[in-house]
């Protein structure tokens, strides 16, 4: 049976952020998961993006993604060689107020010494009857350390002026398995 | 300054940190790139859906139904 344990939770306050750190994670867990509930100012954006870091490496991420929306509109694109994890969707300043997208970053077995490949599963939110999305992905570090920090940050990654939101909140889990 | 928020899990501290000039300068240049990426894919996906549209056009020319058209995209 898993047990989530609730390692750490950020809200962000009232003057945004341009991004959220993890830093010194517990290395005693089976998996780790974000949970996301986020909005972000980049303008004219009904939806947006998210990307992020592990350890602070630049360098190897790759992603196959793939995402429906509005109805009648489905695609998948995959990118590879990329200097930050892509992609999460989340929510826009043109989106209906005061809705986040919620978003899963799922990362199995991160102590270990391989590629570390994970899963990232969300949906945007809007109350009304025409616009939304899923989207889920499956990403990969090729990097063999151990993750013990993630970086969250507004596409692109460096953030430039775009921020999340006051509200938007992370919590990161680890999860045992015995 | 633009601010970030960073957790230290093995306390629990939340700390509200202000970013460099490094930060901010890679960040601009980030989201210079960034735009010029999410243009062509937005174009890659635009000239997707036109030559779809086009196929499409073409094969009903042709006389195929609506049907027939769709059941070839199965």
């Amino acid at each position: 049976m898993a047990t989530y344990k609730a390692i750490s939770t950020v809200t962000v306050g009232s003057g945004g952020a341009l991004a959220i750190e993890f830093t010194s994670i517990p290395q005693t867990y089976t998996d780790l998961l974000v949970r996301l509930s986020t909005r972000v100012n980049e303008t004219g954006q009904i939806r947006s993006y998210v990307r992020w870091r592990f350890n602070d490496s630049a360098a190897g991420y790759s992603y196959t993604w793939g995402y429906a929306y509005d109805n009648n509109v489905t695609n998948g694109v995959s990118d590879i060689n990329l200097s930050a994890a892509h992609i999460y969707i989340t929510n826009g300043p043109d989106s209906t107020g005061s809705t986040f997208g919620n978003t899963d970053l799922y990362i199995p077995d991160y102590t270990n010494a391989n590629n570390k490949s994970h899963i990232v599963d969300g949906v945007t939110e809007n109350n009304n009857t025409t616009t939304y999305m899923v989207s889920t992905s499956a990403s990969m570090w090729a990097n063999t350390a151990a993750i013990n920090k993630i970086v969250l940050q507004p596409n692109p990654f460096g953030g430039g002026t775009i921020k999340f939101v006051e509200h938007s909140t992370a919590t990161l889990y680890g999860i045992s398995k015995s | 300054m633009p601010t970030k928020l960073v957790v230290d899990c093995s306390t629990g501290i939340t700390s509200e940190v202000e970013l460099t000039a490094e930060e901010i300068a890679y960040a601009e240049m980030e989201e210079a790139r960034a735009a010029v990426a999410e243009a062509e894919r937005i174009a890659a996906e635009e000239a997707k859906a036109a030559a779809k549209a086009s196929a499409q056009a073409k094969l009903a020319a042709l006389g195929l139904t609506a049907e027939e058209i769709a059941a070839l995209g199965k």
